[in-house]
Formats: C-alpha cells, structure tokens, sequence
C-alpha cells in the first residue's frame, strides 16, 4: 500500500498545485481576497510532496521489488545506505525529489514570508503553483515513481556501481536544492513584474532564497568535482563535461544575481537587471535538468534516453522560460531605476563583476551547446573540449578575481577615498609571488602563473573589509563575504598550483619495481584479489615515500557483477602540501601492469576553496536572518 | 535599454528550443566520424622520443607517398597487442611514423626492445598536444597520411589483423 499512498498524495498535490494557481489569479485580477487561502494550499501542497517522496524511500529501503522502479535499480545485496540513495539515483525518483524540493519551497515561501505585499506575494505563489503544476504532470503521466510490478522482480537488477559513493550519493540532492531554491527568486521575480513591485522589499525577500540556493550549488559542485576527481581515474578535476556546465550555469548566474541583489536591497538599484537574473538563474536550472534528463547531449554521466520525457520536459521548460522572458521584455520598460551611481563606487564594482560572470556564463552556454547547434544547421558534427573552455574562460576569472581585491573596498554611490592605498600590501604580495611563479616554474602556462600571483594577493585583500574596526564586531554578512572571497583566493590557488606543478607518471611495471614521480619514490609491492558487498576488485599494494615514513596506497580495479561494470578507484594519499594519486590498470601478458601515478602539489586547496565559498555564504545568511528577526521583532 | 533589446532573450530561447527539438527529433549518432579525414595534417613539431630515432615535424609527412602515423605508448596495453600487426604492415612495405604519447625515452626505449620497432621516426607528445589535435582520444589509434600530408583515413584502437587488408587498401587509395 505504500506506494499506492504515494500515487495518491502525488494526485492530491497536482490538483492543489491547479488550484493554488486559480486562487492567484482571481485574487491578481481582484475578484477574490485569496491571500490566506493560497497560503494554506501551498504549505498543504509542500506537506504532500514530502510524503509522497518519503514513502519512496520507505519502498527503496524495504527494497519492495513489486514496484518497478526499485526493481530496476536497487538490490537486496547493496549496503543499506545505497539502497535508500537509490531512491533519488534514478530518473523518476529525482524528478520527485525536485518536485518535493519545489514544493516545500512554495511552502516555506507562504509560511515566512510576512513584508511582501499580499498581492506581489500570491503573484509568486501562483508562478511558483504553475511550475510545481507541470512537473506534476510530467511525473504523473511521463515519470511514475510508483507504478507496480505484476509480478514482482525476484531480485533487483542494482545500482550503477559508479554511483555507489558516498560522495554522489549526496551530490545530487545537495545539486536540485539548489536548482529548485532558485525556483523561489524566479517566482518572486515573475510575481515583482506583474504588480510591478520591484523594490527594496521584494530584494529582502529574494536574497535568502538566493543565497541558500546558491550555498547549495557551491556544495554540489564541489562534491560533484572531487567525485570526478577520485572516481574517473584520470587526476583531473572538472572536465567541462555537458552535465558539469549544466550545474555550472546555473552557479554563474546565481553567483551574479547576489550581488545585484544586493544593490536591489541596499540601494534600490539595478532593478530590471537583477529580475532578468533571476529568470535565467531558474532558466539555468530547468536547461540543466533537461540535459542531464533528456541524455541528448553525450557526457560520463550516462542517463537513459528516453525521447517522450524528453519531449515533456522541453514543453514545460519552452512555456516558463519564454513567458517569463516575455514578462520581462513587456515590463522592464516600466521600472524605475533607484539612486544614480558614479563609474568608481561599489554599484560600478558590481556591475563589472555581473558583466563578467554573465560574459563567463555565455561561454560555458555557447560551448556546451554549440556541436548542437552547428549539427542543427550544417550537419557538422564536432565537441568542444577544455582548451576551448580554458582559453576563454581563464583569462576571464583573472579579471574577475582582481575585480574581487578592489570591490568591497569602494563605497555605495561615490568613492572619494584613495582605495588602491589600501591594497599596497596585498599588490606587494602579489608582485612577489609572481616574480617566484616566474624563477620557480618556468614551464607553467602564465595563466597559472597569474593565478597564484592573483590568488596570493586577493588572500590578504578578501580580509582587508574585517580590518576597519573591532573584526569580531563587524555584521556576520561582512564575515560572509570576506570567507567567500579568501575561499575564492583558496580555490585559484589550488587550481592554477594543479595546473602548474602537477607531475604526471604513465607506466607498466611488475612486481618489486620502483617508480619515481615528483619527489616520490613509489615501490610497486604486488597485487592482491579484494572482494566487497557486490563487487570483486584486483588490489595493487605500493609503498610511496619522499625521505621520510612510507604511504601505504591501494588502488583497486573493481569489477562489479549485477549490472557487470569495471570501475577505477584510485588511491589518493593527502599530505600537508598536496596529493599523491594512483590508479592501477591492467596486466600484460609478462606480468607489468599499467601505472598511473600523479603527484599534485596544493590541489586540495580547490575543494577546500570551494567549502570556504559555501561557510560564507552560511555566515552572510545567518547575518541577514539576525538582522531580519531583529527588524521584525521592533516592527 | 530599448524595447527591441529587451525581446533579445525571447528570441534566444526561441533559438534554444528550437534546436532542442531538433535534437529530440534526430537522437545523436554516437559514431563520431573523424573531422580530420580530408584536411591537412595539423601542424606540429615533435622532438625524438627516443635518443637514437629522429622525431619530425608535420612538413615532413608529406614525402610523396602514403604512410601510416600511429599513436602509441608504453603505458598503452593494447598497443602491445598491436605492435605485431604494424611489424607485419611494415614487412609489406608500409612506412609507419610513431608518436609516443605522455612518455618517457627509458619506457619507449624498453617498449620498442620487448615488442619490437616498426617504426622509421619516433616524435614525443608528452603533453598530448598534437593529439588533441588530431582530434584523437585515445591510444592506439592510427592515421593514413597521403604523399601531399593529408589525413585519408582515421582507424580508432589497435589494427587487429583482420584490419590489415583495410589499411593496406586506404593506403592504396591515398597513393
């Protein structure tokens, strides 16, 4: 009965989303006060999709294989986590997941949100109603997570084993909070154009949702990042593979929709720029899902096609994005901009960094989907790969990264202080760092030499803001912002080092023989058979020492049996100042077996980079809630 | 910003959409033909790979004849099992140019000892760079360059030796 249970509350939730939807366009129109009633239906709507998706987890982690879907992708033999992350490791029970996301988001909207005016607010619900609408549909006549199995599969047919990580069993829905929190700035926006309330509330309003969406998109790639880096076996960190663009482009716009927003929120500027932000950070997010879902473009992560889903989701994602747009391009005459600025003050300074990340955003769009265009129209087949996306994105990031040393320096509406004062000492360090980039590594491509000259230099600079008085009284959103910035420092630095210094190793060698990479001496000891829960896996066993104690490290070849696949797991020993990462591949037929070795100085520093990035933004959100709580409790 | 302007990102997804549904109409053939076949070999200049074999640049392929390049190296197992297939291509008179991918002179040195050398040049590509330009993604592969150095044929993985006759032929052809 328990997926029976979930069909229903899926039903149920599809006809309150209707009638959410209705409500708010009466009230719109003003034939209704539909405010507490709209209200009610989104936070009862929310609570259904929660129960919907909690009883496919119960299904999952009984492994009930009457319902078809567990018994396509789970087994009774899978470790009682994995069983459970299955649940969300498939289509269906993604897409349901991303509903529950959007629903609860609706809730959360119509349960906290109280300095909105009531009919900007229902506006949004009533968006927020028409999304969760469709993507009902889509699961209920395209996507059934619950449909039964007549009769029941004796076993489960398992898991794609790549995806059994505890890493990825947590990436993908850290991903859709994120896509789905910017759902909330979308319907905000789409609301703030109808009743054309585009103001310094509706900023307030939009700027948590934003920001957590956006902490959550930061964690997901980063997880998502150090994933690939551990499971594909080749060393390499982001591949600008489709599916990495696809979380990637959603991240970029959101990226520059906090900052306009808070122009918005401080200055009541920026007005038809930050609503157009907030269409395509949600745009972003709904082309993303449909990538990943609709499998037309190739990538590692190997999804089913299926051309009826396919087909599905671009109706939904054709119909909101084009009438969102189509909104913006009838309303965004009519919005008056705030308070004028100068070309030197921190409007200017946000305004570079929007240009910057949306021009970025158009290269990863424009590379991601330019073999699909060009097959389209000429019938030319061919794939753009990281030189492209290096070339003309890295330079970018440099520009933007020394934007990011000066800009939270300058002052609201006009800067009069000499600000570059300030930066001697940062400059200074910078200048050093090069000149030791340049002695120290003369074969580094000078976009990583730029980038740990850059990185050196913003790491001081990100801190200056904290500096003015007492730092442990500054606002926690000052925090915020000086942790995400160093963060950044951090992440450039351990991506132009990973660039710059990495010392790669391709070899075959037998039993008792000794490689060296980098400073390391690596002794290959021999290879052993391993067995797991559901795989078996030939285990290398080396002995890697650089004058002091010896790493012992145990790369593995698995072979999984149920569905048959082969997977890498490399072994990857992290010291203080890098990683060493081994993979073992196969044997020849006099007993060497292939050896990939890699010593990789500082790489650490780009995930690590990334978390800082994710912790200021917890802190800038925990200081916008204290400071609303407060405003709220003098109110 | 002007209302002309403003319409710019609706007629951007119209785009978008439209190609979307092209693609859904037509799925993606997952045989990539090579972009290379017709063109000019990409220009590049290779240092030997090994001491006692001169490496070459792209000017020099075209020698009036046809020759194989093929892509290899030491880490590369199933170059192993193809090493007996070029030696028999060269004992037919095929001239065969090697170049070592992400290697070391030591490991190319021990790999031509144990599976012998067919090849009459070696180039080291140590950072793939003039793999990626051949728009190749892994090894082995091989390429049919004809006397003028344009790329005639692509062949993707080792040659089994029930490939010869194929390559022999395009070799033919390219003369």
């Amino acid at each position: 009965m328990t997926a029976e249970a979930g069909l229903a509350a899926l039903w149920l939730a599809a006809a309150l989303s209707l009638l959410g939807l209705v409500l708010s366009v009466l009230h719109y129109r003003g034939t209704l006060d539909a405010d507490r009633s709209v209200r009610a239906v989104a936070i009862v709507h929310g609570a259904l999709c929660l129960f919907a998706f909690a009883m496919l987890l119960v299904v999952f982690a009984r492994t009930d294989l009457s319902v078809a879907l567990v018994a396509e992708n789970s087994h009774s033999a899978k470790p009682f986590i994995y069983k459970v992350a299955g649940a969300w490791g498939n289509h269906e029970g993604s897409m349901l997941l991303w509903v529950t996301v959007l629903g609860l988001s609706g809730a959360a909207l119509a349960a906290f949100s109280r300095q909105l005016t009531s009919r900007t607010l229902v506006a949004a619900l009533g968006a927020q109603a028409a999304l969760a609408l469709g993507f009902h549909g889509f699961l209920l006549f395209a996507s059934n997570p619950f449909a039964r199995l007549n009769p029941a599969a004796p076993e489960g047919r398992g898991l794609n084993p790549l995806l059994q990580d505890p890493g990825l069993a947590f990436h993908p829905p850290t991903l859709y909070l994120g896509y789905v929190g910017l759902s909330v700035a979308f319907s905000l926006a789409v609301g703030a154009m109808l009743t054309g309330q585009v103001d310094r509330i509706l900023a307030r309003a939009m700027r948590p949702w934003v920001l957590g969406a956006w902490i959550f998109l930061t964690l997901g790639i980063t997880a998502g990042s150090y994933w690939a880096y551990y499971e594909l076996g080749w060393g390499g960190w982001w591949f600008w593979d489709p599916v990495e663009n696809a979380s990637l482009m959603p991240w970029l716009a959101a990226t520059a929709l906090l900052h306009s927003v808070s122009v918005l929120a401080a200055r009541n500027g920026l007005k038809a720029w930050t609503m157009m932000l907030a269409v395509i950070a949600f745009s972003m997010s709904m082309v993303g899902t449909f990538l990943v879902r609709s499998g037309i473009l190739t990538s590692v992560h190997s999804f089913a096609v299926d051309p009826t889903r396919g087909a599905f989701l671009l109706l939904l994602l054709g119909i909101y994005v084009t009438a969102a747009f189509v909104l913006f391009a009838v309303r965004a005459g009519s919005l008056r901009e705030g308070a004028p600025f100068e070309i030197v003050s921190r409007e200017a300074g946000i305004v570079a960094n929007n240009l910057i990340l949306t021009v970025i955003l158009g290269i990863v769009f424009i590379g991601t989907l330019y073999p699909l265009m060009v097959e389209a129209v000429a019938g030319e087949k061919l794939s753009v790969g990281a030189p492209y996306f290096n070339a003309v994105a890295g330079p970018l990031a440099i520009i933007l990264g020394v934007l990011l040393t000066v800009g939270p320096l300058l002052s609201w509406r006009h800067e009069s202080r000499p600000v570059l004062r300030k930066l001697r000492i940062p400059v200074f360090i910078a200048a050093i760092a090069l000149a030791i980039a340049f002695f120290a590594l003369p074969q580094a491509s000078i976009l990583s030499k730029l980038g740990l000259a850059l990185a050196a230099g913003l790491l001081p600079a990100a801190l200056i803001p904290l500096l003015r008085r007492n730092p442990f009284r500054a606002p926690l959103a000052t925090w915020g912002m000086a942790i995400a910035h160093a963060g950044a420092a951090v992440a450039i630095a351990g991506m132009a080092a990973d660039s710059a210094m990495t010392i790669e190793r391709l070899t075959a060698a037998k039993p008792g023989e000794r490689v060296e990479v980098g400073p390391w001496l690596v002794e290959f000891v021999g290879v052993t058979p391993a067995a797991g829960p559901n795989w078996t896996a030939i285990e290398a066993e080396l002995r890697a020492t650089r004058g002091g104690g010896v790493h012992v490290m145990k790369p593995q070849t698995r072979f999984f049996t149920d569905p048959p696949t082969e997977t890498n797991e490399a072994a990857i020993d992290t010291v203080l100042c890098g990683q060493l990462y081994t993979v073992i591949g196969r044997p020849d037929e006099d007993g060497r077996w292939q050896l990939r070795l890699w010593w990789k100085p500082m790489v650490t520093l780009i995930w690590l980079g990334g978390a800082l990035i994710a912790l200021g933004g917890l802190f800038a959100f925990a200081g916008h809630a204290r400071r609303a709580w407060r405003r709220r409790a003098m109110a | 910003m002007s209302r002309s302007l403003r319409f710019l990102p609706v007629a951007v997804v119209l785009i978008l959409i439209a190609a979307f549904v092209w693609r859904l109409a037509n799925p993606p053939d997952s045989t990539v033909p090579s972009r290379m076949v017709g063109r000019a070999v990409p220009a590049f200049q290779l240092a030997d790979a090994v001491p006692t074999m001169p490496g070459f640049t792209s000017a020099e392929l075209a020698t009036g004849k046809p020759r194989l390049v093929n892509l290899f190296a030491s880490w590369c197992v199933p170059c192993i099992a193809e090493a007996p297939v070029l030696k028999d291509l060269k004992r037919r008179g095929v001239a065969i140019d090697g170049i070592a991918i992400r290697d070391r002179p030591d490991d190319v040195a021990m790999f031509l000892q144990k599976n012998g050398n067919p090849f009459q040049r070696i180039g080291s590509d140590p950072t793939s760079r003039v793999q990626i330009a051949l728009g190749t993604a892994g090894v082995p592969e091989s390429f049919v360059v004809d006397g003028r150095g344009v790329i005639r044929h692509q062949h993707i993985g080792p040659i089994a030796p029930g490939e010869v006759p194929t390559i022999l032929a395009e070799l033919e052809k390219a003369r």
